[in-house]
């Protein structure tokens, strides 16, 4: 999973027994990104069929288990990756919303389907046209429904990205405001 | 088919029944709307017709088709006795939209007039809770009227708890379940 630390050839003082094979070293920072992207807890925000699709994903056919993301949890104080499968309307923006601020940094968001992602086929008076309206995004999912392989593509993408270390779309977008924040204070000044 | 239904409804309203069609058993009939209330409970309490269910009610917006009156409410009631099936119709205007309500009729109506009203802006007089159902409540409009752009959206600021149709001590007795076995 990434970790490219070197093993240490050292004898133990007084000993010339060679050290066990589990031992290597790394960073401090690696290690964190390393057991982060290997252990999502996926929330599940699902309103259509999307949601059907997940379940599959996390059955034991496709098993998302092998991927270290299989503990779904239905509260989000208890979740750092939020799935936001199927169609959002206009009037459950603010639910959606609401539970993705209860959610614990660092956290993510990943798109499912072209409903969630761009509104879809519903081009319509009730339908938010992409939950990045309201939320970050971090990964999107082409699909109408994305397959179980498509999904979990999304994931591993996503551990990609934790494991390289980038931001969190959550956190480039509160960066950005914190600096505009701080020009306009310095503007004042 | 449907002869006695038509039958029975000539007897009572005779020249009040402004159109009638049967399409291949689909019995219509248009109604006046100062009558149509009436027509209703005639509908369900007659023993002979015995119409015990309201399948639907929902409305038509003849904009296009030039269409006057502009609306019309449309209301599918089908008789578990006798398995038969009536569409009654009654015109409404743009300048006046207002139905006498059949909710004293058939309580399972209001949801479906809540729904006319959100979609259509047609008003049920004597409805109980009078209000919109599908969209929010900052929506303005009426999404299915023919004249409003397709893709027109408002936006909810404010949470909505959208469970306005329970009591207070329901919701209270709802919010104090815990929701996590463990935490309990």
């Amino acid at each position: 999973m990434g970790l490219k630390g070197e093993r240490v050839e050292t004898t133990r003082p007084g000993s010339d027994t060679k050290p066990p094979e589990s031992v290597f070293t790394t960073t401090l920072d690696k290690m964190v990104r390393w057991a982060r992207a290997g252990s999502l807890w996926p929330l599940p925000f699902g309103t259509a069929c999307c949601a059907i699709e997940f379940m599959s994903v996390v059955s034991s056919h496709y098993d998302l288990a092998r991927f270290g993301a299989e503990v779904v949890r239905f509260s989000p104080r208890q979740s750092d990756m939020m799935i936001v499968a199927g169609t959002v309307v206009d009037k459950q923006a603010p639910i959606l919303k609401l539970i993705y601020e209860q959610m614990c940094s660092p956290k993510w968001v990943i798109s499912m389907g072209v409903c969630a992602s761009s509104g879809g086929f519903y081009r319509a008076y009730h339908v938010m046209q992409g939950i990045d309206e309201i939320v970050p995004v971090d990964v999107y999912v082409p699909g109408c429904p994305p397959t179980p392989e498509g999904l979990i593509y999304a994931i591993m993408k996503l551990q990609e990205k934790i494991e390289r270390g980038e931001p969190s779309h959550y956190q480039v977008v509160l960066d950005r405001e914190a600096a505009e924040a701080r020009e306009r204070k310095l503007a004042r000044v | 088919m449907a002869e006695f239904v038509l039958e029975n409804l000539r007897r009572r309203f005779g020249d009040a029944l402004q159109r009638v069609s049967d399409d291949h058993g689909d019995l219509t009939v248009w109604i006046g709307r100062d009558r149509v209330h009436e027509m209703l409970v005639h509908c369900k309490r007659d023993p002979e017709l015995d119409f015990c269910f309201c399948m639907d009610v929902t409305a038509v917006d003849y904009l296009s088709l030039g269409g006057d009156p502009r609306f019309a409410v449309v209301y599918h009631l089908y008789s578990l006795k006798t398995g038969k099936r009536i569409r009654v119709k009654t015109g409404v205007p743009e300048d006046d939209p207002v139905v006498d309500t059949a909710v004293d009729v058939w309580k399972a109506t209001d949801w479906f007039e809540r729904e006319v009203y959100d979609m259509f802006g047609i008003r049920f007089e004597g409805h109980p809770n009078m209000k919109r159902i599908l969209c929010h409540r900052d929506f303005q409009g009426h999404a299915l009227r023919k004249d409003y752009p397709a893709d027109l959206r408002w936006k909810l600021l404010r949470p909505d708890d959208l469970l306005d149709e329970i009591s207070t001590e329901e919701m209270q007795r709802i919010r104090a379940r815990v929701s996590h076995p463990i935490s309990e």
